[in-house]
């Protein structure tokens, strides 16, 4: 390999370029989702996918419910903070530009946070692994939660993608993404559609809160850091693109994780310089275009 | 079923529509008796398209009465419209990019008993069955046309509003198009259909509605109009 770059080092970046790249992908599918069908940038998401990651602490703390029921309990409370969200919020802005549901979704994050912060002070709070140990593979180490995040995570995006171009459900989000007011007009009840979408896309911010709350600290700001780097990635793939975002979440983590091997100055700022060039020579993302665009 | 008092399926009265402050639509009055197919003519910006996008709910800024099968549905919403039994086929087409053929026929849901199944649309549309596999907005003007209208059909809705299908089309398309309506009419589907082009209008229609600056300013049956082409060519300005 390079002088002086050990092996070691070079996969254990690129596990944790594949790691936080996970995350990336999960989090941007969820608002591509989002702001295809709603052309609403959900400033919110950071703060769902904290939520996310608190509620699986507290089930922890307060009731005694492991990692494993909360991976189903904390996406569900989360999805449906979002749905109220979305009734009492967002559904009276739908009519006005779409610029003030934006704003009332970053207001919706700082609630959040604020919340949060008060209740639970800004340091980190340890959520222990629910997988403890792993695998020696001679050139690397690996731990069995962050092989389980990559793969879970691989199959949620998976299983939405299919969910999206497969089925009849998908073929719907897909046509009302296009022209909302037509599939209204064939019966469909399109504002429950996007209520319920509005949900789903913030259930998914939750569940990769709770995946994350092992990983990483559980802290109120765990969101708000993570999601400047999120609406990268979302730009770079290109906005409402699903399968745009997906792919531009993991390649993005795994340039980040290999920067760090070969460049370690640049790593944090890598992200935002290939923003720049995508904004300078595709400006409607890599990935429109050759895919559907949804 | 018919509404008792008027005897006619459909009836608006006194219909007015905003665009903003502007306002497009100044009190239209018409009605449509079951089975019958009527056409909505006027110049360009009359009001034709508000009027049908004022049906079906899709213009909410909107005052008056639309009653259909005896019901008013002036404060419903686009789908419960739709669902109510009206089915819309826009002016633009509107076919979706990102679904292929087969998924835009098949993707309005079935409201009612009596709507046409997938594969005699198909047969019925051989055009469609070729392209199934291609994406929607790949096939040529005619054939978005047919399909906008095959894809409606499959509601079981019995009452269809239909915008200038003919507009931008060959002659031997805005034919088969005529003849699939005169089908339609057979099997005893309401129609209200804008049209422009008066010849293809007098070849399917019953009666013929005027609309000047989003008022109705005469109704006219087909021999009425063939009676007296002048006038209507003063209100299409040709
Ligand atoms: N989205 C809109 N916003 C503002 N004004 C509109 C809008 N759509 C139509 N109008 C205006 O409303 C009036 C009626 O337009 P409409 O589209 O109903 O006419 P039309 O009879 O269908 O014309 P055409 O034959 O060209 O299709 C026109 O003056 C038009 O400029
Ligand atoms: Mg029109």
């Amino acid at each position: 390999m390079f002088d002086g770059i050990s092996t070691q080092l070079l996969f254990s970046q690129l596990l944790i370029g594949l790691i936080n790249g996970s995350f990336y992908a999960m989090l941007s599918m969820g608002l591509a989702i989002i702001f295809g069908l709603m052309n609403v940038v959900n400033f919110a998401h950071g703060a769902q996918y904290m939520l996310g990651a608190f509620v699986t602490w507290l089930l922890l703390d307060a009731l005694g419910i492991p990692y494993w029921g909360a991976l189903f309990i904390a996406p569900v409370v989360v999805a449906a903070f979002g749905l109220i969200t979305e009734r009492i919020v967002l559904k009276p802005l739908q009519d006005m530009d779409h610029l003030y549901s934006l704003l009332a979704t970053y207001a919706v994050a700082l609630i959040v946070e604020g919340l949060v912060r008060q209740q639970y002070g800004s340091t980190g709070l340890p959520y222990s692994t629910p997988i403890p140990g792993g695998i020696n593979l001679g050139f690397m180490y690996l731990p069995w939660y962050r092989l389980w995040v990559v793969l879970f995570s691989l199959m949620v995006c998976v299983a939405t993608w299919v969910l999206m171009e497969y089925t009849k459900l998908g073929a719907y989000l897909r046509a009302a993404t296009e022209k909302p007011d037509i599939v209204e007009s064939f019966g469909i009840n399109v504002p429950r559609m996007i209520t319920l979408t509005y949900a789903f896309g913030v259930g998914l911010a939750g569940l990769s809160g709770v995946l994350a709350a092992p990983v990483y600290q559980v802290s109120p700001s765990m969101g708000s850091t993570l999601m400047i780097t999120i609406f990268a990635v979302v730009v770079i793939g290109g906005m409402g693109s699903i399968m745009g975002a997906v792919l531009t979440g993991y390649l993005l983590g795994i340039v980040e994780g290999l920067t760090k091997v070969f460049y370690p100055e640049a790593a944090n700022m890598v992200i935002f310089v290939i923003m720049i060039l995508a904004l300078i020579f595709r400006p409607n993302g890599l990935f429109s275009g050759k895919e559907r665009s949804l | 079923m018919t509404d008792h008092a008027t005897g006619k399926v459909f009836a608006v009265d006194d219909l007015k529509a905003w665009y903003g402050e502007s306002q497009a639509l100044h009190g239209m009055n018409f009605d449509l008796g079951e089975g019958e197919l009527v056409t909505l003519i006027g110049r360009n910006g009359a009001g034709k398209t508000t009027t049908l996008r004022s049906i079906m709910g899709i213009v909410k800024n909107r005052t008056g009465s639309i009653r259909f099968n005896g019901e008013d549905l002036i404060n419903k919403r686009t789908f419960q419209i739709a669902r109510a039994g009206i089915a819309y086929c826009p002016e633009e087409r509107d076919i979706f990019s990102a679904l292929t053929v087969s998924e835009n026929l098949s993707l309005p849901p079935v409201l009612r008993p009596g709507g046409i199944s997938d594969k005699d649309l198909l047969a019925q549309f051989p055009n469609l069955e070729r392209r199934k596999g291609s994406m929607g907005t790949k096939l040529s003007g005619g054939e978005q046309q047919m399909l906008a209208i095959a894809r409606i059909l499959r509601t079981g809705s019995r009452f269809l509003l239909l915008d200038e299908p003919s507009e931008g089309l060959a002659p031997v398309v805005v034919k088969e198009i005529g003849q699939q309506l005169l089908k339609l009419k057979a099997l005893g589907y309401t129609i209200l259909l804008v049209e422009q082009n008066l010849r293809f209008a007098k070849s399917v229609a019953d009666r013929h509605v005027l609309v000047e600056n989003g008022r109705v300013v005469d109704v006219m049956t087909t021999d009425a109009l063939e009676a007296d082409m002048a006038r209507v060519k003063s209100y299409l300005g040709v």
